[in-house]
């Protein structure tokens, strides 16, 4: 920490979730790391996953239930079709600030340097296969490749 | 503040993004760049010159914008202005820091 005056190198970012919001939390952080000369890898895991699965990543949503700050009240959230509204208004908001839709978005990311994992016990438990990710996912590891590959000094670890 | 950049008294902020794009020319890029330890060939200078035309035109940059724009890439663009590119680049064409987050 003194060595560098505790400054940020590497921030590894777990993202556990298919949520839009927390995909794009995830993202946000990991591209803004690479826009500031910060070194930044992803961790896909559980749900996670969904964002670099080919079949899935163009079909996330936000969450309606279970969101208090959605201001839906939870039984109207929970209705056929309400996730889906949301979900698009919310995608018209982000396309008006210039936000990339996740597909394009994970090229963004890719392109900037930033490394990506899967997680290889939430692989085995949806059965997924290496194929089925995003072409920038290197390669699904466990968690102790994790912890290895998150050596070094200045190195920040965030769980979404 | 004022810093002296390639002989000449410049005006720049706190960061050191000069203040007055008319004080800017190519001398002091070159002494920029060389801070950031770039040196700067023909497609260091197409992507500043992209980058002051669309300040001209007071198109906000992103990192999203530098990808569709045709010049550069992203990759291509990390490449040659390697940690920070859209910082450094700003700050080398001499246009201010971008407020982005993407």
């Amino acid at each position: 920490m003194n060595e560098n005056k505790g400054e940020i190198k590497k921030m590894m970012i777990i993202l556990s979730k298919g949520t839009l919001e927390n995909v794009y939390a995830a993202f946000v952080l990991a591209n803004g790391a690479r826009m500031e000369g910060i070194e930044a890898e992803l961790f896909f895991t559980f749900f996670g996953l969904e964002s670099i699965h080919k079949k899935k990543l163009t079909h996330l949503h936000v969450a309606t239930v279970g969101n208090p700050a959605m201001h839906i009240p939870t039984m109207l959230g929970g209705l056929p079709g309400v996730e889906a509204l949301a979900t698009t208004m919310m995608k018209k908001e982000m396309e008006k600030i210039d936000m990339p839709d996740v597909a394009e978005f994970l090229d963004i990311l890719s392109a900037s340097g930033v490394r990506m994992w899967a997680c290889k016990l939430a692989m085995d438990m949806f059965h997924y296969k290496k194929e089925d990710l995003y072409e920038g996912v290197e390669e699904v590891i466990t968690v102790g490749d994790f912890y290895k590959q998150s050596a070094g000094e200045g190195t920040h670890m965030l769980f979404i | 503040m004022e810093k002296v950049i390639a002989g000449k008294t410049i005006a720049v902020n706190e960061e050191g993004y000069l203040t007055d794009f008319k004080q800017w020319d190519k001398s002091i890029a070159d002494e920029l760049a060389a801070e950031a330890e770039i040196s700067l060939s023909p497609r260091h200078w197409e992507v500043l010159s992209y980058l002051q035309t669309e300040y001209k035109n007071e198109v906000p940059l992103s990192i999203r914008k530098i990808g569709k724009s045709g010049v550069v890439d992203i990759k291509e663009f990390y490449q040659l202005f390697p940690k920070a590119p859209l910082k450094t680049a700003t700050k080398i064409a001499g246009i201010p820091k971008p407020a982005s987050c993407i």
